[in-house]
């Protein structure tokens, strides 16, 4: 390695397990070739990671499992691009090229003994699962943890074995909702930011995290206003188009803040602060 | 040791040769309908007496460039392999004839480029191992506004050497240990008797300009509270007849967004790195299909932004925007970036 390090050259990964989550939507858990680096790489809760397809290109992903939990880093991956639907013909054993850590992360370290409630929508689950089993192991740091997450359909939603655990524990609380009417579909129909509202959760020592499609973070963020939450109490994480992922290129700005660099986890006080944009 | 010296009129040709041998030479040469930075091969015409219609962000910061090639190959036990190779290149490179702009264009890029955690060592290995003499402006163009924005048509910052052309030749003055490659003692004369000519020089330039700007003298940065600034209004007003071509940003000295994209055979390929534009739809679409910024209004409140408010936010209150005017002259739809700037700074009419 030279004396500057080429932020650009990813480090080859092999792909050893592949889960389908969804009908479009796969995860991925990769280890490093290396196996010095698998055991001494280090990342934080909510940082991103770019994948490369060699040949096809790279794209940004959250890596959702978490620091605590290191045999595999994993990422999941919506088929609705080039490079995405490139990974999704990927076999285990195939080769990756990645690039990571990067971004900021969620501040865990702020949120000890607060009550927590997680807000997901389809794969927007991806970055609060990797917080999610975070907290799990070391569930005594935080207070009260209820997650709502919702999909379109009871298909559409990802980690069920997750949301199995989740649910059988008692010191979790799970909401699950799908946007209409399903059959054998027992739990909440709504969509999330509806369902949340009638949850009505108390803000009282509470630190919402919300990640979903554009629009459900869009009404996410004004139901938890209008539930009384505060700004600085509301954290979401946002989903950029994204080359460099070091803040060089140019494109995931929102006013002077590179999603890729100074995200892509922002608390609504920060969003406020930065000229009105969609997320 | 000297830093001053002076080239007879009828040495240039010598000069130019002799400068490329020291490393590959830039110099500004008229191809027809264009002035552009190209090699210097014996016997090319050097124009010096307009600005040059492309800066030359592209010798240092190619339009396109490999950042790496990659091979797939499989072991012995015919499990695949990756190969990656990393390309350096460590060429030294000449550019005579930049103007003062362009120069300070490599200063705003550098910043970005540089000055972080992740330096950008493509940019960074070109940049270390150029030299830059730029040509003093003697008269304004149609459009230049480098007063405006912190600069100056005899400005050196950003330049390893200024050139002034008097009427019997060249006044060469290094500003930078690297400007003394300039200094080609075999062929020049020490120039100091000459530099009060240049000073005249200077201050009939910079007056020319400021005349000619009137009370487009100065720009500020835009404080990040400018009310028009999240008014679409004001941008409709202003932006309605944009084509979203892209060609302000292309021939734009400070402009640095980029994109990245493979290319593959069967068996190797390459990652490239090019240059982007933030006044194209597809810049900021998401695979999913959102779009940030879908529209031409927020694509061009970004380009100012970030030009005027966001970059001076980072880089203590410096403008991101050299004034060279090319986004102004070349438009095709006469879009001034100085008039929207000077009017969002303007306090509201009621």
């Amino acid at each position: 390695m030279g004396p500057k390090k080429n932020p650009y050259l990813p480090e080859i990964v092999t792909v050893v397990r592949i889960i389908e989550e969804t009908p479009t939507i796969k995860s991925l858990q990769v280890v490093f070739d290396d196996p010095e680096r698998m055991k001494n790489f280090k990342f934080e809760p909510g940082q991103v990671g770019q994948l490369s397809v060699f040949g096809v290109g790279e794209a940004t992903f959250v890596i959702n499992s978490p620091p605590t939990r290191k045999e595999y880093l994993q990422f999941s991956v919506m088929k609705v691009g080039e490079v995405t639907s490139a990974i999704h013909e990927l076999h285990e054993g195939d080769k990756l090229g990645l690039r990571a850590p990067l971004g900021n992360w969620f501040p865990y370290e702020s949120m000890k003994g607060r009550n927590i409630l997680f807000i997901g929508g389809g794969i927007g689950l991806a970055p609060l699962r990797t917080l999610i089993l975070f907290m799990l192991d070391n569930r005594k740091d935080y207070g009260r943890i209820t997650i709502l997450y919702g999909a379109r359909t009871p298909i559409d939603l990802c980690y069920k074995e997750d949301l199995k655990d989740w649910g059988s524990r008692d010191d979790v609380d799970l909401v699950l909702t799908v946007d209409n009417e399903y059959p054998g579909w027992d739990k909440k129909v709504g969509l999330v930011p509806n369902v949340l509202l009638e949850m009505a959760p108390k803000p009282d020592n509470t630190v919402a995290i919300t990640c979903g499609p554009p629009i459900m973070i869009k009404y996410t963020l004004i139901a938890l206003s209008k539930l009384g939450f505060k700004d600085e109490d509301i954290i979401t994480t946002l989903e950029r188009r994204m080359k460099c992922g070091i803040g060089l290129c140019g494109r995931c700005n929102i006013g002077s803040k590179y999603v890729c660099k100074d995200g892509p986890v922002f608390s609504l006080a920060q969003l406020k602060s930065l000229p009105q944009e969609e997320y | 040791m000297e830093r001053i010296g002076f080239l007879k009129k009828e040495k240039i040709e010598e000069y130019l040769q002799s400068l490329s041998k020291k490393g590959e030479l830039y110099v500004p040469v008229d191809v027809g309908r264009a002035v552009k930075f190209e090699k210097y091969l014996t016997g090319s015409s050097i124009c010096l007496d307009r600005p040059p219609t492309l800066p030359p962000k592209s010798v240092i910061y190619p339009q396109s460039e490999r950042l790496f090639k990659f091979k797939f190959k499989k072991d012995e036990g015919n499990v695949d392999l990756i190969e990656i190779e990393e390309v350096e290149d460590t060429k030294k490179r000449i550019i005579f004839g930049a103007r003062p702009c362009d120069s300070a264009g490599f200063s705003v890029i550098d910043n970005v480029f540089i000055q972080t955690d992740t330096p950008d060592v493509y940019y960074e290995r070109r940049r270390m191992n150029s030299f830059i003499a730029a040509k003093a402006c003697d008269k304004p163009s149609a459009g230049c506004f480098c007063i405006a924005v912190g600069g100056g048509p005899f400005d050196d910052s950003g330049s390893d050497a200024l050139i002034t052309e008097l009427e019997e030749g060249y006044l060469i003055e290094a500003k930078t240990e690297k400007g003394s490659l300039f200094l080609d003692w075999e062929l020049i004369e020490p120039g100091d008797d000459h530099l009060e000519k240049k000073l005249k020089k200077k201050e009939e330039s910079e007056r020319l300009l400021s005349e000619y700007l009137g009370e487009l003298k100065k720009i500020e940065p835009l404080d990040p509270k400018t009310e028009s600034f999240n008014d679409e209004n004001f941008w409709k007003r202003h932006l309605s007849k944009c084509i979203s071509c892209g060609l302000c940003t292309y021939l734009c000295p400070t402009c640095y967004c980029f994109n990245i994209t493979d290319e593959k055979k069967i068996f190797e390929g390459e990652r490239i790195r090019s240059w982007d534009s933030c006044m194209f739809f597809h810049f900021t679409l998401e695979a999913s299909g959102h779009n940030p910024r879908p529209d031409k209004f927020k694509r061009f409140r970004n380009r100012v932004g970030h030009k005027f408010m966001f970059y001076p936010e980072k880089y203590s209150q410096l403008i991101a925007c050299c004034g060279c005017g090319r986004c102004i002259r070349f438009c095709p739809v006469s879009v001034d970036i100085r008039e929207v700037v000077f009017e969002l700074q303007k306090p509201r009419r009621v």
